[in-house]
C-alpha cells in the first residue's frame, strides 16, 4: 500500500463520515464547521490527483467564502439546536431508504459500465491541472463563458441587495 | 487509482447530499446539503479528467497537454455559478426568516391556499 492509497482511504473516511455528521449533527454551527472539513478533504483529493488549480480554487472559494456566508447567516438568526425543527421519524427513515436506493441504483449501474473497467485515474502526473495550462484555455476557448460569469456575478450580486433590502 | 473508487466516493456523498435534503427542514442546512452535492459532481468530474487523460496518453493518440483541462474547466465554472447561488439563497433565507421568524422549510406552504 503506498503512501497515496494510504491518503485516498484517509481522506475518502473523512469526507463520508463528516458529510453524514452535516446531516446528522443537530447545531446549525456545527453542521457548518463539518462541511468545511468536507470541503478540506475534497481538495485534499484534487491535491491527490494533480489538480492544484481546482484545490485551491476549492479552498478558497468554498471553504473560505462560500462557508463564512453561511456562518454569518445563522450566527445572525442565533439559530442554535434548541430551535432546530426536527421531522417525524417515518420522514427520517424514508429518506434515509430512499438515499440509499438512490446510491444503490448509482453503484450498480456505474460499476460495470464499458467505458470504465480497467480504466485509472492518473494520480501525480500530467500537468493539465497545473495553473498554467487551465488559464491558457480559459482565456482562449473559454473567454465568452468567463464574461458571461462576471454578468451572471453582477446580477446575482445585484439581486442579492434587492432581495435582501428592508422594504 | 481505478475510477470505480471515485464513483463510489461521489456517489456515496451525493447520495447523503439527497438524504440530508430529504430529512432536514431547517432552510440552511438543506441549502448545505445542495453545496455538498455540487462538490460531489466537481469531484466526480476531475477524477474523470485524468482518467480521459490517461486513455487518450495510453492510445497514443494526440498527446497534447491540455486534453482532459475542459473537465476542470467545467468544475471552475460550476464553483462560480454555485457562488452566485448561495448569494442569493442566502439573501432568500434571510428575507425568510424576517418575514415568520423561522428557517423552518414548512413555513413555505403558503402558496397552497
Amino acid at each position: 500500500m503506498t503512501a497515496t492509497e494510504i491518503l485516498f482511504w484517509f481522506l475518502s473516511a473523512l469526507a463520508l463520515f463528516s458529510a453524514l455528521m452535516v446531516v446528522i449533527s443537530k447545531n446549525p454551527v456545527h453542521s457548518v464547521l463539518w462541511l468545511i472539513v468536507v470541503f478540506f478533504s475534497i481538495s485534499g483529493h484534487y491535491i491527490l490527483l494533480n489538480a492544484q488549480f481546482i484545490a485551491i480554487v476549492n479552498l478558497i472559494v468554498y471553504a473560505g467564502a462560500i462557508m463564512v456566508l453561511f456562518l454569518f447567516v445563522i450566527m445572525l438568526m442565533n439559530l442554535n439546536a434548541n430551535t432546530e425543527p426536527q421531522r417525524n421519524s417515518l420522514v427520517r427513515l424514508a429518506g434515509v431508504v430512499a438515499g440509499g436506493l438512490l446510491l444503490t441504483v448509482m453503484i450498480s449501474a456505474l460499476r460495470s459500465a464499458n467505458e470504465i473497467t480497467n480504466s485509472k485515474a492518473t494520480m501525480s502526473e500530467g500537468d493539465i491541472g497545473l495553473i498554467q495550462n487551465l488559464g491558457k484555455i480559459l482565456f482562449t476557448q473559454y473567454v465568452v463563458p468567463f464574461e458571461l460569469s462576471s454578468v451572471l456575478f453582477l446580477s446575482a450580486m445585484v439581486g442579492a441587495v434587492v432581495i435582501g433590502k428592508k422594504e | 487509482m481505478p475510477i470505480q473508487n471515485y464513483i463510489i466516493l461521489a456517489a456515496a456523498l451525493f447520495c447523503i447530499g439527497v438524504s440530508g435534503v430529504l430529512i432536514r427542514r431547517n432552510a440552511i442546512i438543506v441549502f448545505m446539503c445542495i453545496e455538498l452535492m455540487l462538490n460531489s459532481v466537481n469531484l466526480m468530474l476531475v477524477a474523470f479528467s485524468k482518467m480521459h487523460y490517461a486513455l487518450s496518453n495510453a492510445q497514443g493518440k494526440g498527446i497534447s497537454e491540455s486534453i482532459g483541462s475542459d473537465a476542470q474547466l467545467f468544475v471552475f465554472f460550476i464553483m462560480v455559478v454555485a457562488a452566485a447561488e448561495v448569494s442569493v439563497g442566502l439573501a432568500i433565507i434571510v428575507m425568510m426568516y424576517r418575514n415568520v421568524h423561522s428557517t423552518d422549510i414548512n413555513f413555505l406552504n403558503r402558496l397552497k391556499n
